[in-house]
């Protein structure tokens, strides 16, 4: 069909003439790159740039359904999930994006930070990048908020009580974050204003910058150790390494990119069709107090590092530690911007990241059990052994009733069931001897509330006897040394034979 | 400048003014009517400043509004004829908060913490955790408020018993007026308040009660104690 072939390019022209952006696109598309940077190394930032293009159309469609009141927005979601065609897939797409993109931005920057890329002439497209994770952060966050549900809720009591801790502007940032007095309709139309109108313009508008400056400057090239990159030098070393070696970017390296970016496609898709969509989980009633919030994934590392903190340095530790990373990550181009690239030569940076993925691992890791909160319904739904009342005295069984009624539960397990609060006490009596055991319950201490006031006598002998029969498999009892001195005389294990 | 507004330029040499005007300057852009149009366009600039800050100032305004509000909005609410509190128990209560919109729906509704000490003498509590706000949930058998995010325990009085928070639970002013218990409430409670009057003797030792047309020592000495750290609203 000459024709046809003839007609197209007719008709390309006639917009080309008018328009002047194919050219140039063209250009762009097959300018040379080092044929090093065709690598499975390269492909994250690309693959997170076609996330968002997801996430901005998944977000308009679901924005046709979505009602950002207060009143509505939950019964809007479960519309969306129940009622409306395909909602609930659009609406899984959405979160899993976001799981994903969140992930694919991390791992980008750690391949950036490993391959040495930020350095020379790149430390604006790095800086840049760093606002890029934080923006792609906030999506997260307030995305968080717009699935207005129990956790939402009380997420952003947590927030909000985050800020109040800020000195002397405390009060006023918070009503500035609520929008009103209390978390309510005022606050859900600001946090729909910035996930979908603030935050996505920064987003892509410093999306356009990061590439116009990747394109500007040269993909990174794979790094060689000893190849040194110098201010006056660098410039000349990457035109003679792309013109050594270059190849057009579109589509001796792209196809990589393109395969990956239809990976990571097809793997959202696939979370989607197989785990749904996320929530929405209880109405966001404040007067529904049987809940126990928590934040979506990507703040689940906060949510522990805060359990951990001792309150008094939580304040502290609350606003320095993110002016310091952030601005560590901001100056980190402007300070280590020449010198080796390649990760071999640079094992503090490698130290640097695995602490920091060892760190944020194992910190969400906790938050998603949760060791340090109370089971709140462990003391009437895990039940004693019948072990730890086998062979036992009235007493000690009345102990165990103790031991269920006042929620010890809640923060003690037992047999494997119960808080992880504080020490499981299957073995208890094998640590403490009965004074200790009883000065513990009384007085509290170590994190542990007394219970003085909540026992009376009866009660707590009844408790310690059973307590005491704790002893995992039948270990010794512990028992207080000085006391067996002063009766005997000798210390104890010193028998008279010598052993 | 761009390449046409150049041509331009040497065109309007043609006019009168320039050609009175001395050779090497007619070759010049930096002519008379290039400075009078580069000083019009900082003009221009300038007035756009001053509409930018006639413009930015109801924006900021509008913005900064939520923070700008006094602490007014808060005000008394009624909980429940006192007969609906039983001495010695702490319980669940519901209020609609005084300052809400149409489109709040149940977010306008709060709980709190009510303990009926004995007699006159309550305790209001806030729900929010004094660690980070999260809802803490009363456990009558051990005596203890405990709450769900990060473990905060507290005792029947509020104090602090364990765990994270830096304090004990907040407080809401309570009032008893004809047999109705009353609190005074208005914003979500948070730490911020507390630091404008710290140093104040905590709440716990002595309720802060005001009883109306019931003796006035009483009244009088409630009267004058200052709001103090762990009242909310």
């Amino acid at each position: 069909m000459p024709g046809l072939k003839q007609r197209s390019i007719a008709l390309y022209n006639w917009f080309e003439h008018r328009l002047g952006l194919g050219a140039p696109a063209i250009e762009s598309a097959v300018h040379p790159v080092p044929a090093s940077t065709s690598s499975w190394w390269y492909v994250f930032g690309s693959a997170a740039t076609v996330i968002l293009v997801l996430q901005v159309v998944t977000g308009i469609l679901l924005g046709l359904v979505y009602t950002p009141s207060a009143n509505q927005a939950w019964a809007s979601l479960e519309f969306l999930n129940h009622s409306v065609q395909l909602g609930w897939f659009l609406r899984a797409l959405h979160g899993w994006g976001s799981d994903f993109m969140i992930a694919i931005v991390l791992i980008h920057m750690a391949q950036v930070f490993f391959f040495g890329a930020y350095k020379f002439p790149r430390e604006l497209t790095w800086i840049v990048g760093v606002l890029l994770l934080l923006l792609t952060l906030g999506m997260a966050f307030t995305g968080q908020v717009l699935r207005f549900d129990q956790d939402a809720y009380w997420g952003l009591g947590i927030g909000a009580s985050i800020l109040s801790r800020v000195p002397y502007i405390g009060q006023r940032l918070v009503d500035l974050m609520l929008g009103g007095p209390i978390i309510a309709g005022p606050t859900l139309t600001r946090f729909f204003a910035l996930h979908v109108f603030i935050i996505p313009g920064l987003l892509l508008a410093f999306v356009g910058v990061h590439l116009w400056m990747v394109l500007r400057l040269g993909i990174n090239e794979w790094p060689m150790p000893g190849r040194i990159v110098t201010r006056t030098a660098y410039a000349r070393d990457y035109q003679d390494l792309t013109h050594e070696t270059g190849i057009p970017f579109v589509p001796d390296a792209a196809w990589k990119d393109a395969i990956f970016a239809a990976a990571i496609m097809l793997a959202i898709v696939a979370c989607a069709l197989f785990f749904g969509p996320f929530g929405p989980t209880g109405q966001p009633d404040p007067t529904i107090i049987q809940t126990a919030p928590k934040p979506d994934f990507a703040f689940l590392w906060i949510y522990a590092v805060l359990a951990y903190l001792p309150p008094a340095l939580e304040t502290p530790v609350l606003f320095i530690a993110p002016t310091v990373i952030i601005l560590g990550l901001l100056l980190l181009p402007l300070v280590a911007g020449e010198g080796e690239k390649h990760w071999s030569r640079r094992p503090v940076a490698v130290l640097m990241v695995a602490v920091i993925a060892v760190t944020l691992g194992v910190f969400t890791r906790l938050g998603m059990y949760v060791p340090w909160s109370p089971v709140m319904n462990a003391w009437t739904s895990d039940p004693i052994p019948p072990a730890y009342l086998h062979n036992r005295t009235p007493l000690e069984r009345q102990g165990a009733i103790v031991f269920q009624n006042k929620q010890c539960r809640n923060c003690h397990s037992v047999g494997g069931e119960g808080g992880l609060r504080g020490p499981a006490l299957d073995s208890i009596a094998s640590r403490m001897t009965e004074d200790q055991i009883i000065r513990q319950v009384l007085q509290g201490g170590g994190n542990m509330p007394a219970y003085g006031n909540s026992l009376n006598p009866s009660e707590t002998t009844a408790l310690v006897r059973f307590l005491t029969t704790l002893r995992g498999n039948d270990l010794a009892p512990a028992i207080d040394a000085s006391r067996h001195m002063a009766i005997t005389g000798r210390l104890p294990g010193a028998s008279s034979d010598g052993h | 400048m761009t390449p046409p507004e150049n041509d331009r330029a040497t065109d309007r040499v043609q006019d009168p003014h320039h050609q009175q005007a001395p050779a090497p300057e007619a070759a010049n852009p930096h002519t008379a009517g290039h400075s009078r149009r580069a000083f019009l366009f900082k003009l221009s600039l300038l007035l756009n400043g001053a509409v930018g800050v006639v413009l930015a100032v109801p924006i900021v305004g509008y913005l900064l509004g939520p923070a700008a509000r006094k602490a007014a909005a808060s005000s008394w609410v009624p909980l429940g004829p006192l007969s609906d509190f039983p001495e010695g128990q702490t319980r669940l209560v519901d209020f609609r908060n005084p300052v809400t919109t149409q489109w709040d729906g149940q977010t306008g509704n709060i709980p709190c913490w009510v303990r009926r000490i004995s007699g006159n003498e309550f305790q209001v509590f806030a729900i929010n955790c004094a660690h980070l706000g999260c809802p803490v949930r009363w456990f009558a058998q051990s005596k203890l408020f405990l709450c769900p995010c990060h473990g905060g325990a507290y005792y029947a009085d509020g104090s602090r018993a364990s765990g994270p928070p830096e304090r004990g639970l907040f407080e809401y002013n309570h009032k008893i007026v004809a047999g109705t218990l009353m609190i005074k409430v208005g914003k979500m409670p948070n730490l911020a308040r507390q630091t404008a009057c710290a140093g104040k003797p905590p709440l716990t030792q002595s309720p802060l009660t005001q009883i109306q047309g019931v003796g006035t020592t009483l009244a009088a000495s409630s009267e004058n104690r200052p709001e103090c750290a762990s009242c909310q609203g």
